[in-house]
Parts: structure tokens; C-alpha cells; sequence
């Protein structure tokens, strides 16, 4: 396990647990959750400023050594999303990107075509290029063709807490894609976590039930824990099921024989 | 000069016409740290695009506004 490290835009990552800036009841909670989880890249968010809410830098909580991943949210469009990429690398945030481009307001599906397209060109212009989408082979395929430095399926949509509902369509991307696959959105517990890493995911990105637990700073730790429980077992090739009872105790040489 | 200068009372008289955040606005500054401090912004956490292209905060001084540019004040927040 100490040499299994993810490696993302030339940058090596010990810890397979991204995390996210949203909704934290008080923006003071991210280092400690940092700190516990031992998370080493976390999303932040770009908006026009709020004239009359004073909305704090979200950036001074985050060390250094953290990677920021910008994502591209509010974005419709692959130019609104390349708009707002070339902002944020601008503004110091460094060339990661999260490629999030949204029109369905209901679900927060995200628009896998525009994504696509603004993968295409960012990736051109040198991001590193993390494109959430619905999980699909064949769009996978295409993003890695088009330079993506990893694919980033959803397991539900946004903020569920649903957990692992695409998991079918995600093995499949697991088990074909030469890019690293992140489980990005609608993971809601450590074992649901635990589950995308057995399965084989590279990754995983938890905000919402990490920052919206009654202890961000625990939650984090325990999907930190999680997240190594389930990268150990994948690595370690799990036993296979059976639909009959395979006993685990020798059947013969009882005491009455 | 003592304490002022022409081009700085021409400002105070003349509001100019900017786009801000999708908004028109009459403001009488001349420069984006102007702006800036006239509107009571924390530069430290502000992200400057003018017509399209990344201001840097070392340039904020020397950037003179003209009337109808368009202005996006941003900044990083939280998100997932």
C-alpha cells in the first residue's frame, strides 16, 4: 500500500479520497477536515462576488499542499466552461479542472456532449482535465482521446447520498478505460466509498456527506478509512461469491467419527 | 500639485459607465484598484476579468476604465 500511489496531471497522490468545499456550516471546518481525512485535492467553485454578503476567501483554508481542483459549475455550455477554466488557472488556482457543465436543474445531470467539447479544448491548452459525466463507455473512450487525465462518473446524482446506483455502468469504465476512473457525486457513506474502491475505482470525491455530517472532521476520517479499507481489498483480489455454503471448518475428523 | 489634480476632479464630476456583473453601474473611478476600493472589495480574494481578459492584481493601477467596459468581479467559493 505505501507504493500504491495515483498519479493525476504529474502530481503523485498517497490518498485516494478527493473532497469538496460546498456547504460546510461554517468554512473554518475544512483544514480539521482536511487534517483527518488526509485528503490531498479538493473543489472550490467560482462565482460573481455578493455586493451585499461579504463571502469569505474560501482559498485561505486550504494548505498548500493541498491540490485545488476549480470546477467549472454554473457553466451550461463547453465556452462557459472553458470561460470559466482559463479564470480560475489565471487567478493562481493552478491546471486542474473539474468539467462540470449542467442544464438540467432537476437531477444535475451533467451534459456529457458539452462536457466532451470543453474537455477537447481545454485539454489542448494544457489542463488538467477531470470531466464529470453520466458513466458511459463509449463517452469515456472519447474523453480519453480527447486528453482527459481521468473520467469521473457519478455513482447518483448530486448531494443524494444515494451511494453506488450507476455501479454496473461504472465497472464498465473500470474495467476499460487507460485513464483513472474518480466516483464523483452521490456518495454518501464510507461504505458506499469502500464499495467504488473494491470495485477498482481509482478514486473517489466526497463533499456533501462530509460537510453536511454533524462532524465534518470524523466523517472525514472515516472516509478516509474507508477508502483505504477498499483500495486494500481491491488490491488484494477478493475471494470469489458462491450461492452455496462452502464450509470454512475442516467437515471430517469430528469427535463422534 | 497639492492634494489633487485634474484628471483625479474630472472623475469626481464625471460617474462612468461600466458593466458590472451583468449590471450597468455609474461609478466615478478610474482605475480597477479604484473600483475596488470604492466599493469595498477584500482584494485579496477578488478575481478581476475585463472585457474578457484576466486583470492580475499588479496591474489593477495601471488598468484605466473606459466607459461601457464590461467587468466580472469574482471570487472562489465553496462547491463540490
Amino acid at each position: 500500500m505505501e507504493n500504491d500511489i495515483l498519479t493525476l496531471g504529474g502530481i503523485t497522490f498517497t490518498n485516494r479520497l478527493f473532497t469538496g468545499t460546498g456547504k460546510f456550516a461554517a468554512n473554518s471546518q475544512i483544514p480539521g477536515m482536511l487534517a483527518a481525512s488526509g485528503s490531498q485535492m479538493i473543489t472550490v467553485a467560482l462565482r460573481r462576488i455578493d455586493n451585499d454578503a461579504r463571502a469569505e476567501n474560501i482559498l485561505k483554508y486550504i494548505p498548500d499542499n493541498v491540490t485545488l481542483l476549480p470546477n467549472t459549475s454554473g457553466a451550461r455550455t463547453a465556452e462557459q466552461a472553458v470561460r470559466v477554466a482559463r479564470i480560475a488557472r489565471e487567478a493562481g488556482c493552478g491546471p486542474f479542472i473539474k468539467i462540470e457543465v449542467i442544464t438540467d436543474m432537476k437531477y444535475l445531470m451533467p451534459d456529457n456532449w458539452e462536457t466532451l467539447k470543453a474537455t477537447e479544448i481545454l485539454a489542448r491548452e494544457g489542463f488538467v482535465v477531470l470531466p464529470y459525466v453520466l458513466p458511459d463507455l463509449v463517452l469515456a473512450r472519447q474523453l480519453e482521446q480527447a486528453g482527459a487525465a481521468a473520467v469521473m462518473p457519478l455513482g447518483a446524482p448530486i448531494g443524494t447520498n444515494r451511494g453506488l446506483e450507476t455501479a454496473s455502468l461504472i465497472q464498465l469504465l473500470i474495467e476499460n478505460c487507460t485513464v483513472p476512473v474518480v466516483v464523483d457525486a452521490g456518495i454518501g457513506r464510507p461504505s458506499q466509498a469502500a464499495a467504488a474502491m473494491e470495485m477498482g475505482a481509482d478514486a473517489v470525491l466526497v463533499n456533501t456527506a462530509i460537510a453536511t455530517a454533524r462532524d465534518p472532521q470524523a466523517m472525514g476520517r472515516a472516509f478516509d478509512l474507508a477508502v483505504k479499507a477498499g483500495r486494500a481489498a481491491y488490491l488484494a483480489d477478493m475471494a470469489e461469491e458462491s450461492t452455496l455454503a462452502r464450509a470454512s471448518s475442516p467437515l471430517t475428523g469430528f469427535l463422534d467419527d | 500639485m497639492i492634494g489633487w489634480d485634474w484628471e483625479t476632479a474630472f472623475l469626481w464630476v464625471c460617474d462612468m459607465e461600466l458593466i458590472i456583473n451583468g449590471e450597468q453601474q455609474n461609478i466615478p473611478v478610474g482605475t480597477i484598484t479604484e473600483l475596488v476600493e470604492y466599493k469595498r472589495l477584500e482584494a485579496q480574494s477578488l478575481v478581476v476579468e475585463l472585457n474578457r481578459a484576466i486583470i492580475k492584481q499588479e496591474q489593477w493601477a495601471s488598468v484605466q476604465l473606459k466607459p461601457g467596459d464590461r467587468l466580472e468581479l469574482l471570487s472562489f467559493v465553496g462547491g463540490g
